[in-house]
């Protein structure tokens, strides 16, 4: 009898992988009650509990400007985008909250984690952002980004995971036009809206490299691209996705008439590919133990809300 | 009194288009300031689903805040930006509980916000946003009234949601309690001029732009007081009087640093588009 047409439960541990990997390989999804092994539901819950996070730590940096948006309309704007933001903590935290129900782990143990310094939140959301052009540019070019690495796990095998992010996608979409219209009208603007603009995009630039992680894990230690290659979770490598980016954005920031800070940058028609300025890695390994520039105000910021409102948690309990 | 259709009727009257600017400035400048401390404590707020849903009552009211000063702005008093960045604080009409800082720290350092007081100070508010916005479904100036019927609509909800805050939490008792009392106290106190209508509330009720402001103060009382028994808080205590009135632009420093944070862009550059 084939291993395959056993009752389940009578299955072998390797009989069940097999067929888990068939499922993987025919690009059925996997649910929230289907068996996986164990290295799969870590890396989902590394790879979810982090995206959770990172949309939560990451409303930070674009708060700092909700109270002093410029106009009404402005206010409402970004307001809703951090909202959104807020939400897709939410929703991604639910799809992580039951993977981790058979370790016996809750979102109280994400939040203890992540002030550990446990779980990471996104490089990105440890940078400064001073003024409202930091504003502008997170929103075009960091919602640029993160649609970018979002869609190519849009299939991803786990199905909790590629609905979450059919809706959040949808919703970055909106933020990277709220993004591209500040942007906009500050580009179109006076000169010293115009100079805000562009010291922005000087202070992103490198952060907007990095933002793709390392090409390989010969770069900083370790990369998790090639587990989440494996179980189709993720398509392409973080170097294409960074490809993609730059064949995206570069002509639309120049066309601004905003200069991009690398005079390497170039696209090589002969191999298909940009030719850029590496960030520095290094600077890349100190913010992801925590160490970028505003990391440690920002994990505070949260923790300050997080014990404030312990006693508001515990009355509803 | 018959009804008025627009800006232009309305203005034909200087004594009715005084009051009404008057009651305009103060529905506005009270929607916005809260709106204000609504968003600074996005992102702070006790658990994830609760900044979600604080959100959008922030967004409503600030929304809300944009329709009142678009009225304004028919009025010939400003565009609507504006009226709510280039006025300074003398000329602001909101009451001045609604400007008071939510809890010790600011939205960007230390914030120890107090989210009892937020939740009182909210549902107490709405209950008389509620009453006022009944009372305008009758407003002789019919672009408010039409104004106030889509409004409604929306803050049915936010009465509903704090409302859920304030009952849950004095009912928890224990600490949640404690705080809730010490948050309800702290909002009575100078709780008196969100009531008022300023010195001009009885031109505003002689021209039926809205009842008078005995009547909604009672209706208030009566409201707040079934709360209490319900939730055998105790009588009511009576209203203090304040020194002091936003109604007629007197403010706190509470005000001044909420205005410079709120305008801190803005006021860069006030004539370029954003």
């Amino acid at each position: 009898m084939s291993p395959l047409t056993k009752l389940y439960g009578e299955r072998t541990e390797e009989e069940k992988y097999e067929y888990f990997m068939e499922r993987i390989e025919a690009g059925e999804k996997i649910e929230a009650d289907d068996w996986m092994p164990d290295e799969y539901r870590m890396a989902l819950i590394k790879l979810i509990s982090m995206h959770a996070i990172s949309e939560i730590m990451g409303a930070l940096p674009e708060k700092e400007w909700v109270p002093k948006a410029p106009t009404i309309h402005r206010k409402l704007g970004i307001m809703a985008k951090v909202q959104d933001e807020m939400g897709h903590g939410q929703l991604l935290l639910r799809v992580a909250e039951d993977l981790m129900k058979p370790y016996g782990k809750t979102r109280e143990n994400i939040m203890e984690d992540l002030f550990s310094g446990k779980l990471k939140f996104h490089n990105v959301f440890h940078m400064e952002a001073p003024t409202w052009a930091d504003a502008g540019i997170i929103a075009w070019l960091v919602d640029g980004a993160a649609i970018i690495t979002q869609t190519n796990m849009l299939n991803a095998s786990y199905g909790p995971y590629s609905r979450a992010l059919h809706r959040i996608c949808a919703e970055e979409v909106f933020h990277a036009q709220h993004g591209e219209s500040i942007v906009l009208a500050l580009a179109e603007g006076s000169k010293q809206q115009r100079e805000m603009l562009q010291d922005a995009l000087i202070r992103w630039w490198p952060s907007l490299l990095m933002f793709f992680g390392p090409k390989s894990a010969a770069t900083t230690g370790s990369s998790k691209q090639d587990i989440t290659i494996k179980y189709k979770i993720r398509t392409k490598t973080n170097e294409e996705l960074r490809q993609d980016f730059l064949t995206k954005y570069v002509p639309r920031i120049r066309s601004l008439g905003l200069t991009i800070p690398d005079e390497t940058l170039r696209y090589d028609e002969e191999n298909k590919k940009w030719i850029y300025k590496e960030p520095d890695w290094n600077e890349f390994k100190k913010i992801i133990k925590n160490q970028g520039p505003k990391s440690m105000e920002r994990l505070t910021l949260r923790r300050i809300a997080y014990d404030n409102n312990r006693w508001v948690r515990e009355a509803l309990q | 009194m018959t009804s008025v259709k627009n800006a232009l009727e309305a203005r034909q009257n200087k004594e009715y288009v005084s009051a009404l600017t008057e009651l305009l400035f103060q529905l506005a400048d009270d929607d916005f300031i809260l709106a204000f401390r609504g968003s600074e404590w996005l992102g702070l707020a006790p658990h994830i689903e609760e900044d979600v849903a604080f959100s959008s009552i922030t967004q409503n009211m600030m929304g809300h805040a944009f329709m009142y000063y678009q009225l304004l702005e028919q009025l010939g008093e400003g565009t609507v930006d504006e009226l709510a960045h280039e006025r300074s604080g003398k000329k602001r009409k909101n009451a001045i509980m609604l400007e008071k800082v939510n809890g010790l720290g600011t939205y960007l350092q230390s914030p120890k916000f107090d989210w009892a007081f937020t939740v009182v100070r909210h549902y107490f508010y709405d209950v008389n946003k509620k009453i006022k916005l009944d009372c305008l479904q009758d407003c002789s100036y019919e672009p408010l009234k039409h104004a106030a019927i889509n409004i409604r609509k929306e803050q049915y909800y936010h009465l509903v949601h704090w409302e859920t805050w304030f009952k849950q939490l004095v009912k928890a008792g224990g600490e949640a309690k404690t705080r809730m009392m010490v948050a309800v106290e702290k909002v009575w106190n100078e709780f008196d001029d969100v009531l008022s209508l300023g010195p001009r509330g009885e031109v505003m009720a002689n021209y039926q732009l809205i009842d008078r402001e005995d009547v909604i103060r009672q209706t208030f009382m009566n409201t707040i007081g079934d709360v209490f028994e319900n939730l055998e808080l105790g009588p009511l205590p009576k209203l203090k009087e304040m020194k002091k009135s936003g109604r007629i632009g007197e403010h706190t420093e509470d005000l001044e640093k909420a205005l410079a944070t709120l305008t801190e862009v803005y006021k860069k550059e006030p004539s370029s588009s954003w």
